[in-house]
């Protein structure tokens, strides 16, 4: 019942950002709603980020690049896939906010610039979620699907346009590009000291180049501002739902319920839970029998079968032990409790077979859990 | 190799897989394999929460140690814990050099994520930094670094060598060199990987490996498997024969129930193997396996038994050098 409730989601939203600790199976989680929504006739589109190069195999696609491929299959719908490039999508913001080209050019040229994406933690997660608003603008598509990156910080992809504007914003380096009028020039003077303190530490070839961006960047700041503000408002607009992505093991359901809690800070709510990689649980009512018949016909052709049984009956019983507090403190929001899969998703036909346990048409019993 | 000559190897062991593997657990198992032969050991931990203290029933790590395990009468060493963020690396750093100034000038004013935008890997640095001056102090016996998840490892450990491209002159790049050196000495520090026996993790550890050991020259220590189920004979026994025989009765429906769970584990097991195999085939490290716990909850008695295979699987080890 409640895995219905997640193809809800598919059909009615224009957005799920499929969030959580890292190892979890995110991005295929994005893959699998993604084509679930192609299933269900509505032209969808998954923003990977760097997946493994079984993603790109799984879609039947030769490679992904940052422009949407078209993935071929039976379905009524579209099913699109694209890889995110965090430089290549800054990129694109320079050219598009800067005033000339030949400004655009200087910035992209800059050595400080470049280090943005690669250095300024959670520029990769404002990328996904800015290819997310370009994406969203096309008409082209009625389901935007998008992986977020393995973070430890739960919000570093809704802080993430704040803490640039920040950065773009710095007060030390806004006063290094004033001109140099007397009445600022005490100011300057201190700003110039601490930068020469700054040089000392990392060498003044970096604060050059620095200073060099700041100045190039100077009248871009407002737009990406904008830019910024209309990312986040999309995040927390009703045709957008976050899907919570866990494992069933103490130390994923941690970090997931403090990302629940982070959201809630952000007053974003938890749309549905995905619990991944769940142990079968073989013949319940025999869990409080097996362990004991193991023991007794141990030594007997019966007893590794029983020992087998009772070690799978205590892995299930702690995995849903740890994972019923998660699902009970998201409360309202659905859960769906997808099997641990026999081997990694290699094609469409394994991908298919994760949609089917999300949005509940799967038929395959005996693995079903909860 | 016996446990404690393993642990004598480097004063540093640095632990290191993609995020899920149990790479704190392993940590923790490796810290008390070292203090069972009278070593101390301290572990270190560089990305705030990790279930490092939960395991030992102690507090929230902070950048203070703490004693997660005490000596004993009969010959345990301490195991000791606390965490290393770039921040306050950072701030230690500067107040080191005489700029507690600066220090407070950076971090109030947001300009410390320009300097770390302007000098990429800093940061990295700086935690390693901290960690070597712990190294050359002799902090503890054994001193396990529990690294961040593998894109990032690799990333954290390429720092260095990364900054030295960079920064030409100035601490920080004596401070990237001294790092490096100490990375690279196979004396001082080694590193272990973790990977479960699933496609994936391997795939990444035995493209971490290459990575770390061709790119920042790192001596890789044995791969650590994690999560292995025991392996369980006579799976394919059919349930109900071998009940008749027994004059057992079963119950309706158990037949089935024990025959799918044998097929969901001779499945898992047959898996398991052909990943060790390739892994062994794609990466020449011997392997330490560690089984997989189906306990609730990791408290000191699964670190123990995590502890003892640890141990176990380093006697078989062959010494080299």
């Amino acid at each position: 019942m409640t895995a219905s409730a997640l193809a809800e989601l598919v059909d009615e939203r224009s957005i799920l950002v499929c969030c959580g600790p890292g190892g979890v199976g995110k991005t295929t989680t994005a893959a699998a709603l993604a084509l679930e929504g192609a299933r269900r006739g509505r032209r969808s589109v998954v923003v990977t980020i760097d997946p493994a190069r079984r993603l790109a195999d799984a879609l039947g696609l030769a490679s992904l690049s940052d422009t949407p491929s078209l993935v071929e299959g039976d379905w009524p719908g579209e099913l699109w896939a694209l890889m995110l490039d965090t430089e290549s999508t800054f990129d694109a913001l320079v050219a598009k906010y800067a005033p000339g080209p030949e400004q655009a050019e200087a910035i992209l040229n800059n050595r400080f610039y470049r280090n943005i994406s690669g250095a300024l933690s959670g520029t990769q997660e404002y990328m996904a979620m800015e290819k997310l608003h370009e994406l969203h603008d096309e008409d082209r598509f009625d389901l935007v699907v998008v992986d977020t990156p393995p973070t430890r910080n739960a919000l570093d992809f809704v802080d993430a346009p704040r803490r640039l504007t920040r950065l773009l914003d710095n007060r030390i380096f806004r006063l290094l590009m004033l001109p140099t009028r007397a009445s600022i020039k005490a100011v300057n003077v201190a700003a110039q000291a601490f930068l020469r303190t700054v040089a000392r530490v990392v060498g003044a070839e970096v604060v050059q180049d620095a200073v060099r961006f700041f100045q190039a960047f100077e009248g871009m700041e407002d737009g990406f501002r904008d830019r910024a503000q209309r990312v986040l408002r999309l995040l927390s607009d009703p045709g957008t739902a976050f899907v919570l992505v866990a494992a069933p093991r103490p130390d994923v359901v941690a970090e997931a319920e403090f990302f629940a809690d982070k959201l809630g800070d952000a007053e974003i709510p938890v749309a549905a839970l995905v619990v991944n990689r769940m142990h079968p649980r073989y013949g319940r009512e025999w869990s409080g029998t097996a362990g004991e018949r193991a023991r007794t016909l141990a030594g007997t052709p019966l007893g590794p079968l029983y020992e087998n049984l009772a070690e799978l009956h205590q892995l299930a019983d702690g995995e849903e032990e740890h994972v019923v507090d998660l699902v009970a403190r998201l409360g309202p929001a659905p859960a769906v409790r997808v099997p641990v899969l026999p081997s990694d998703v290699h094609d469409l036909d394994g991908l298919a077979a994760v949609a089917a346990h999300l949005s509940g048409s799967s038929d395959d019993e005996p693995v079903a859990v909860g | 190799m016996d446990p404690r000559g393993f642990c004598r190897q480097s004063r540093l062991v640095i632990v290191a897989g993609k995020g899920g593997v149990g790479k704190t657990t392993v940590s923790a198992a490796l810290a008390r394999m070292a203090a069972r032969t009278g070593l101390s050991a301290l572990v270190v931990e560089v990305e705030g929460k990790s279930g490092l203290a939960a395991a030992f029933s102690a507090p929230d790590l902070e950048y203070d140690e703490q004693v997660l395990s005490p000596v004993s009468d009969d010959g345990m060493g301490e195991v000791r814990a606390r965490t290393i963020t770039p921040d306050e690396a950072l701030v230690e750093y500067l107040e080191d050099h005489g700029l507690r100034r600066l220090s407070r000038r950076l971090v109030r004013t947001g300009a410390v994520d320009v300097v770390a935008t302007s000098t990429p890997g800093i940061k990295d640095i700086l935690v390693l930094g901290k960690v070597k001056q712990l190294e050359r102090a002799g902090a503890a016996d054994l001193i396990v670094l529990d690294a961040p998840a593998a894109g990032h490892a690799v990333r954290f450990l390429m720092s260095a060598q990364g900054l030295l491209d960079a920064v030409t002159v100035g601490p920080i790049r004596d401070q990237a060199a001294d790092v490096l050196e100490m990375l690279t000495d196979p004396t001082r520090c080694q590193v272990v990987l973790v990977t479960l026996p699933e496609e994936t993790p391997v795939n990444e550890v035995v493209e971490t490996a290459y990575t770390l050991e061709d790119k920042v020259g790192l001596n890789l220590g044995p791969v650590v498997v994690n999560g292995l189920y025991p392996v369980l004979d006579g799976l394919d026994v059919d349930p109900e024969a071998a009940a008749e025989a027994l004059g057992v009765s079963l119950r309706p429906g158990e037949a089935e129930a024990l025959r799918a769970a044998a097929a969901f584990r001779a499945r898992r097991q047959e898996l398991q193997a052909a990943q060790v195999a390739r892994l062994a085939q794609s990466l020449a490290l011997p392997q330490l396996h560690l089984p997989a716990l189906f306990d609730v909850e990791i408290g000191l008695a699964q670190v123990d038994r995590l502890a003892d295979a640890l141990a176990a699987g380093v006697e078989g080890l062959v010494a080299v050098q």
